[in-house]
């Protein structure tokens, strides 16, 4: 008999076909489940180009008539008109002012995206209504007592190479001198830290280019760290400051221990803006008050307002931060209230601080793109004025001073370090860029924004002649700061510009004797035309400042929470997080655990049964996966109420001190069964519950 | 007992016939072992699709299931589901997914083994391969009618959404949903093997039913 061919292959490849088998049914589930990608039917409609018809003209032409619109206006609505589902291309994140809150508002449709919470409890988000001991109400304490409000100025959103990079936003409480992280992954406040130095501050928040450090500058001079000294001794015992803290981007939490400040004379230093590529490792400041006027009418005094006006000149604050930094290091500093405060001497001594006269009362110092051009607006003078960094950088190496300032602080030769001065108009205040080499100044007793030309190597980007003014566009009205499309960093994209203006008057129809804020979005794309207001925006919400711009899709939000579980305050996954299945209330003494767990359309258990004088601890998980399946949970005349986003955990504490049976229900219109989404709290008065009627 | 293994396992072929004629008998061996290699890949790759089109869903619920498991948005659908009194996904067919990964390595097997049965008694060793397909769509079927039909009738919506078989393939709808089912690369996969290994039969037959016929009339 012949050899059968391939006779003594079949066991080897049987073997080998076994091992692949087993190799497979373990690997492969997991294996492929990653690989899963999703198909699309259909997919996104293309949007044909638009060529109108005679008729469809006409009927545009019809209802341009009856609503009573010009063609400036049809162009307005579509440059702004966002068709359902499209979604807009930059983010505004503003100020909330004194609502301690921070809006994010989509561009150019200048929608209201929503609210983030940050000094203010607020109810929808569940933002400190988390029950006693609410991690959120403890970061709002200062010296033990609840701040449950604050003066958000100025959003700083975080920065690499002087770009925004979309990771976090940072807002300062001028009120309070605090500073917030946000994390915008998922829009939530993360930290809040409070300046153990200073009352309040103004110059918050600003970043170096890379976010190393945030600045807090400082605004009415007190006795650093709480204390106390009468007006008499304004001069001697007053004092300003700017913080620098420390941001540890990995752990997405500024690192107080690694912060420090500099003590300053006690002008009010306003806003702060870091150098960045030729002006790197500078930071700048202006000022007013240098005056030191210490006010009274009530005595007699000229007031605070005419006092501080008195001067032509204030000091713009030049501060080498890497020195300082080095000097903090080099352990060159006093601890003041426990935080480390480099003393002005140091300041002096180190070359960490000097001063160049400014015009009058400026509001504001803005950095150009390129880093070389420190801006400030004159506010009480018709000017910009212009200080360059390599005249500031040769003035401080030649020692070019005009003299020192009562505490010693070298003021710079202002002709020495001064590049240009523009006229604008009256009461400029804030400055932004665009890339074709404009400016763009905000004039609040004009009412307008001007757009004026930037010189150096700016020139050659535009046909108008350097360092003039090229129009102004009117705008309703008194507007403060001002924003252009990532008008405050290394490349800002020349496109929309927000006017923020601070009364609205005739804008809207009345309000009541309060009115909203007026967000103006103004086209700047194009150089050669006007910069014609497309969109009014009332905010009715509180008086914003600052805010800044961000092309939307930098930003790399979750849509839920990346696990089932996961804990928003520590931005990981909680193991007390209660699973489907360990449901359940555990007692131990009269602590009690409450494990729930919440999905469509019921929360588990349904029955939480406790007695009268327990310590309660509430765990509850959304098991949702769902993008936008969110539940609310109440428990009524306990202010409880949290916001349970798809995947979140949130643990509650409450002392159950009145007996009653409480319904507890889903605040969040959630599904077609959201009102049976619900159960009962059964607080055993104590007298039953001691008679052996324990519910468990 | 030798005797019966060698009718059952049929002639072998004599090996100057094989040096001059190798093509014609190592066709089926090599369309069998394409046919296989077929099979095995299948397991990584989905065999059926359905999407469930909603208004509160633009981007659509997606379910894939492969031999050995179901993945998608089964967590989301299970919670739909549990709305009309649907037993969750992960109840059906645990068997037939903890065992198909074997099962395939059987037909592999057997199909491997019938390259090497030079008789008609082959092609029962082939059976199972062929008819694979049939039997995953009939077990698909079986399952989603049975969840269908078997609807908790305590659920909230039993008024509004009565018991149903569910489309297996192509468009169906269920509440504000429509259905759009498919069948995936992995399915297909098994389909061309099954294909595969009847054509393989027809070479098979072709190259040793000479040789039986041959070895018959011998005795």
């Amino acid at each position: 008999m012949k050899m059968p061919i391939g006779r003594n292959r079949l066991p080897v490849s049987l073997l080998l076909a076994t091992a692949a088998g087993v190799l497979l049914s373990c690997v492969v589930p997991d294996a492929v489940a990653q690989q899963e990608g999703r198909r699309r039917r259909g997919g996104e409609q293309e949007v044909k180009p638009l060529n109108l018809t005679p008729d469809q003209v006409a009927q545009l032409t019809k209802v341009a008539n009856e609503r009573k619109l010009n063609v400036d206006d049809l162009l307005a609505a579509a440059k702004t008109f966002m068709p359902s589902g499209r979604h807009d291309e930059y983010v505004l994140f503003s100020s909330g002012g004194q609502s301690g809150q921070v809006f994010a508002i989509g561009v150019p449709s200048m929608r209201l995206l929503r609210s983030i919470s940050v000094f203010t409890p607020e109810s929808w988000q569940g933002y400190g209504f988390a029950g006693e001991h609410d991690p959120v109400i403890e970061s709002l304490k200062i010296n033990g007592k609840v701040v449950a409000w604050g003066d958000t100025h100025h959003p700083a959103l975080s920065e690499t190479k002087g770009d925004y990079d979309g990771e976090f936003l940072f807002i300062g409480d001028k009120a309070n001198a605090r500073v917030a992280v946000i994390d915008l992954r998922d829009w939530e406040t993360k930290q809040i830290v409070k300046n153990p130095l200073t009352i309040s501050d103004h110059g918050a928040a600003f970043v170096t280019p890379n976010t190393d450090y945030i600045i807090e500058g400082g605004q009415y001079a007190t006795v650093l760290g709480y204390g106390y000294a009468p007006p008499s001794e304004y001069k001697d015992s007053y004092r300003g400051m700017v913080t620098m803290w420390k941001f540890d981007r990995m752990k997405g939490r500024i690192d107080e221990s690694q912060s420090f400040a500099l003590e300053l004379p006690p002008y009010w230093q306003d806003l702060a803006d870091a150098g960045k590529n030729a002006s790197d490792g500078f930071f700048f400041i202006n000022s007013f008050n240098v005056e030191m006027a210490t006010g009274g009418v009530e005595k007699g005094n000229p007031p605070f307002e005419a006092g501080a006006s008195k001067r032509d000149m204030d000091y713009l604050h030049i501060v080498d931060w890497k020195k300082a930094e080095a000097a903090f290091k080099a352990g060159k500093f006093e601890k003041i209230n426990g935080f480390p405060v480099i003393k002005i001497e140091t300041s002096i001594a180190e070359g960490i601080l000097y001063f160049a006269p400014e015009p009058k009362s400026p509001h504001g110092v803005d950095v150009t793109p390129n880093g070389k051009y420190m801006v400030v607006a004159g506010k009480l003078d018709p000017h910009v004025t212009v200080y360059s960094i390599d005249r500031i950088k040769k003035a401080i190496a030649e020692k070019m001073y005009s003299g020192t300032d009562e505490y010693g602080v070298p003021i710079l030769n202002f002709d020495a370090v001064k590049e240009a001065q523009v006229e604008l108009g009256l009461g400029p205040l804030h400055t932004q860029f665009d890339d074709k080499g404009y400016a763009y100044t905000s004039l609040f007793l004009d009412s307008a924004v001007a757009r004026w030309t930037l010189g150096g190597e700016y020139d050659a980007l535009n046909d108008d002649q350097p360092w003039k003014l090229v129009q102004k566009t009117p705008v309703q009205y008194n507007i403060g700061h001002l924003c252009a499309a990532e008008g405050d960093t290394v490349s800002p994209d020349g496109k929309y510009l927000i006017s923020m203006s601070k009364w609205s008057v005739d804008r809207f129809l009345p309000t009541g004797p309060l009115l909203p804020q007026n967000f103006q979005l103004l086209d700047i794309a194009q150089p050669g035309t006007t910069m014609p207001v497309i969109y009014d925006s009332p905010i009715g919400v509180g008086e914003p400042h600052y805010c800044q711009m961000i092309k939307a899709d930098k930003l790399k939000t979750w849509k839920v929470y990346p696990e089932v579980g996961w804990n928003p305050h520590t931005q990981r996954l909680d193991a007390n997080a209660p699973k489907k299945g360990s449901e359940g209330v555990v007692r131990d003494g009269n602590k009690v655990t409450v494990n729930m767990t919440a999905v469509r359309s019921h929360f588990s258990p349904e029955h939480v049964e406790i007695n009268e004088g327990d310590e309660v601890t509430w765990r509850i998980t959304a098991i949702e996966t769902a993008q936008d399946a969110t539940h609310g949970f109440c428990i009524g005349g306990y202010n409880v109420n949290l916001s349970l986003e798809p995947g979140e955990y949130v643990e509650f504490r409450f002392t159950a001190d009145r007996a009653g049976t409480y319904p507890f229900y889903c605040t969040e219109f959630c599904s077609a069964l959201h009102l049976e989404m619900m159960g009962y709290l059964h607080i055993k008065p104590k007298a039953s519950a001691q008679a052996g009627n324990s519910p468990d | 007992m030798s005797r019966i293994i060698s009718t059952l396992i049929g002639p072998r072929v004599p090996l100057e016939e094989l040096r001059t004629h190798r093509w014609h008998y190592l066709t089926p061996t090599f369309i069998f072992m394409l046919a296989r290699v077929l099979l095995l890949v299948s397991i990584f790759f989905p065999y059926w699709h359905m999407e469930l089109e909603a208004p509160q869903y633009p981007d659509g619920l997606f379910l894939t299931a492969y031999v050995n498991h179901l993945t998608g948005d089964v967590r989301e659908i299970d919670g739909l589901n549990h709305y009309i009194g649907m037993r969750p996904l992960g109840e059906a067919a645990a068997f037939e997914r903890a065992a198909s990964v074997w099962m395939i390595i059987a037909m592999f097997m057997l199909v491997e083994g019938a390259a090497f049965i030079h008789s008609k008694w082959a092609t029962l060793l082939a059976i199972p391969a062929v008819t694979f397909p049939a039997g995953f769509y009939a077990d698909l079927h079986y399952w989603m009618r049975t969840f269908g039909l078997n609807l908790d009738p305590e659920a909230p919506l039993s008024a509004s959404v009565k018991p149903f078989v569910p489309t297996v393939i192509g468009e169906g709808g269920i509440g504000q949903f429509k259905t759009y089912a498919e069948w995936g690369q992995g399915y297909w996969l098994a389909v061309a093997c099954s294909v595969l290994v009847v054509v393989g039969f027809y070479f098979h037959r072709r190259a040793y039913r000479p040789l039986s016929l041959r070895a018959k009339g011998a005795t």
